[in-house]
């Protein structure tokens, strides 16, 4: 039998894809993307640095400079810990959140930036309940724009401080990262993967210093297209494999202000998943267990776990403020260095 | 009436077969004699367009625009709609009905066509398919079409009740109507606002499945079949997936009267074309996937595709400057459409001038039966297109003759200059540049 040839594909010459413009603001943090291991490793040192700073000093670095803290969403950890952070370095801050301003009464998102702009404000932590958001405050503002999360896309201080977490853990007294800072180290993240930005930011983060991720979860909250993110990025659909690879389990809370009418068999999904003192000890006794919170007790984990010794989630927490100085200390030192106050 | 002498140009209809230097005299509208150079008989009194060296063509004709009025005249205006069609050599237009109100009625469809619409060149209506475009209760379509309408649809509000679909098409057959479908099941697409796939998940955004669209034009497609009417035409608007295509070149073998459009965005751009979060880049059928897009051009270098319509889809600045997922849909076109054909189909892949022209004026005016249009023998409109179609130049958005600019291709290089758009013997657009 004679074989059919197949038709030669043409190769055809497209259209390019432009390269990106943002950040527009050197002080910009909007992803992960946009930081190099340099940038990366100079965070990490100056959040110990500041850390470790007497409090008097430490507020003179950025006294009287002015940070607007733009909340769309609702927040405990994030918005104290920025505005923490903010005040910390001696900055004065200011609130604005979706449910008592001009937003209610339908201002745009660039009309509340430029006017914050207006007041004074030299850089803007956004948290937002839509994908991209930060990247349109950027271009409208060209402040320095500092994403606390952008709906399901990213939130890249909490990666950084999970980074922070994980290297205290397994690579103690490391700040200089490098590409093969963690190497051999595998992080898996479970849970609702298709609706976390803390998911994308960590998977598209860890593995530039080396680091295996393995998502984890059902379908619904787990496409399989996941996979093709980025390098270093695999799906493993049963727990308990998952666990006997990890050194570290960062754990998700279902968004059940995201799933948009998906039907979930809670039951089913804790059965399969949930991270329980005896998974645990069977099959990861040594790692460590993140949650960027909230934490939902019983659900995708159980009291004993989140309390328990091999959780760092408050230790996480306390990290995020560390971290947070650093990356608004950035910020405003970009804005001074881009003429702004000397 | 007017008379126009466009003398010395190289005459391209491919619907006439002709491909050589004439000269051409227009009169009262229409082509009154075209002859060899320097052989037209009577001209007295003419005007005389020199067309030395440039191609003369008829003029181009776009079957999906949206010229958002009635209702939406801060987007766009038949007026402006019309100005930026002109130059960009359109001289007939067919306006999608979902305006405010959205056309579903004579009066509506006569409105559009009134002289103090102040359209620069043919507007063509095409009609809701039913009430309000609710997919409910279908118009009276014998009523629509003498009125004007040219085509039904719910262009954005896809028919989904099989049952409505059925009689929509059944309805429309009777009185020699098209049926354009914007297919989409959007069941599926709740909330999303790009291509599913890879980017869609990084990028944090629900997306809509190919699925939506190919499982809508097949359905379109067996309830064609079952229906047993060889009036019947159903024409699947924006084309966007490989699968959909597939489902089109399969229908028309089995010798179904199923026929389709591209956009240019769909045949040159990608999802990767989104970038960050671009609102410019965003449109419904969205950009898709590169396999989609190399299917797009495949499937217009083969012939499955039976014309190139831009779905010129007008927003004012303020509407496009937000959240991408709170971004309206869609992107003009009407003013790069050929700039962009010529520059892509036939300078990079080769797609002969004739097809290319072919497939934006004599197969679009076929399809929705465009009497006297999209040729230019004589007897018919004098819609004539004349430019060098060699010609380099880079598009402004800034300088668009449109009431609105969101478009991805500001910036870009476009083939082939327009010197003169002429719509029924009056010089619609002309740039001696």
């Amino acid at each position: 039998m004679s074989q059919v040839a197949l038709p030669v594909r043409r190769q055809l010459q497209t259209p390019p894809v432009e390269a990106s413009p943002y950040p527009y603001n050197p002080g910009s943090l909007l992803s992960v993307y946009d930081l190099s291991l340099d940038a990366l490793s100079h965070l990490l040192a100056r959040a110990t640095a500041l850390e470790n700073e007497d409090p008097l000093v430490r507020a003179r670095i950025l006294a009287k400079r002015r940070v607007a803290l733009l909340f769309y969403e609702s927040s405990t950890r994030t918005r104290t810990s920025f505005e923490l952070a903010a005040k910390g370095l001696g900055a004065d801050t200011a609130l604005i959140s979706s449910l008592s301003s001009s937003i209610e009464k339908g201002e745009s998102l660039k009309d509340t930036g430029l006017t914050l702009r207006a007041l004074g404000a030299e850089a803007i932590i956004l948290r937002h309940n839509s994908s991209g958001a930060a990247w349109l405050l950027e271009e409208t503002t060209r402040l320095p724009i500092l994403n606390a999360g952008d709906g399901m896309h990213e939130h890249p201080t909490q990666a950084l401080l999970d980074l922070r977490t994980i290297l205290a853990h397994l690579r103690p007294g490391i700040e200089a990262v490098t590409a093969d800072t963690l190497a051999g180290v595998t992080v898996s993240i479970v849970g609702d993967i298709l609706h976390s930005r803390v998911a994308r930011s960590n998977m598209l983060l860890l593995p530039r210093l080396g680091a295996r991720v393995v998502l984890c979860g059902p379908k619904e909250l787990l496409p399989e297209l996941a996979a093709n993110a980025g390098p270093g990025i695999s799906i493993e659909r049963n727990l308990e494999t998952a666990l006997r690879q990890s050194q570290v389990i960062v754990m998700l809370r279902i968004q059940a202000e995201r799933l948009a009418g998906m039907q979930l068999d809670l039951e089913e999904y804790k059965a399969a998943y949930q991270l329980t003192g005896q998974r645990l000890a069977a099959f990861a006794p040594t790692a460590v267990v993140l949650h960027p919170g909230p934490i939902i007790r019983g659900l995708e984990l159980t009291a004993e776990v989140a309390d328990g010794p091999q959780s760092a989630i408050l230790e996480q927490v306390r990290n995020g403020v560390a971290i947070r100085m650093a990356v608004v200390e950035r910020a405003l030192q970009a804005a001074s260095l881009k003429g702004g106050r000397a | 009436m007017t008379a126009l002498v466009i003398r010395g140009g190289h005459l391209i209809d491919p619907a006439a077969g002709v491909d050589g230097l004439k000269d051409i005299f227009l009169k009262d509208g229409r082509v009154a004699e075209i002859a060899a150079p320097g052989k037209l008989k009577a001209t007295n009194g003419a005007e005389v367009l020199d067309a030395t060296g440039l191609t003369v063509a008829p003029g181009l004709i776009d079957i999906h625009v949206h010229l958002r009025e009635p209702g939406q005249t801060y987007k766009e205006t038949i007026a402006t709609g019309t100005a930026a069609a002109a130059a960009g050599g359109f001289t007939a237009v067919a306006a999608m009905p979902n305006t405010l109100p959205v056309n579903d009625s004579p009066e509506t469809t006569r409105w559009m066509l009134a002289p103090e619409r102040g359209a620069r060149i043919r507007v063509f209506p095409i009609a809701a398919a039913t009430r309000s475009s609710k997919g409910e209760a279908i118009n009276d379509y014998a009523a629509l079409k003498a009125a004007g309408a040219v085509a039904v649809s719910d262009d954005g509000r896809p028919i989904l009740k099989d049952s409505v679909m059925r009689e929509v098409l059944a309805s429309a057959a009777r009185v020699g109507l098209s049926v354009i479908q914007h297919a989409e099941d959007t069941r599926l697409t709740q909330g999303a606002s790009m291509n599913l796939g890879p980017v869609s998940f990084k990028l944090g955004l629900r997306g809509m499945a190919a699925e939506a669209e190919s499982g809508m034009v097949e359905r379109d497609i067996r309830l064609v079949t079952e229906l047993r009417d060889a009036r019947a035409h159903l024409h699947v608007a924006h084309v966007s997936t490989a699968a959909a295509v597939a489902a089109v070149r399969q229908a028309r073998r089995s010798g179904l009267r199923v026929t389709c459009e591209v956009a240019p965005h769909h045949f040159l751009l990608t999802e990767e074309h989104v970038g960050l979060f671009n609102t410019n880049a965003k449109m419904n059928p969205p950009l898709r996937s590169t396999a989609d897009r190399d299917a797009m051009i495949e499937a217009i270098l083969d012939g499955v595709v039976d014309a190139i319509a831009t779905d010129h889809a007008p927003h004012a600045l303020h509407e496009k400057e937000v959240e991408f997922e709170n971004a309206p849909n869609g992107i003009t076109g009407l003013e790069t459409a050929l700039g962009l054909s010529l520059r892509w189909l036939h300078k990079e892949w080769k797609l002969p001038l004739g097809r290319v022209l072919s497939l934006m004026s004599a197969q679009p005016a076929a399809l929705l039966g465009m009497k006297g249009r999209g040729t230019l023998t004589v007897g018919s409109f004098a819609d004539v297109l004349v430019f060098n179609p060699k010609a380099e130049w880079t598009y402004r958005a800034g300088e668009s003759k449109s009431k609105s600019r969101n478009t991805p291709f500001d910036g870009w290089t476009m083939q082939g200059k327009i010197r003169w758009t002429i719509s029924e013997g009056r010089v619609a657009y002309s740039n001696p540049a």
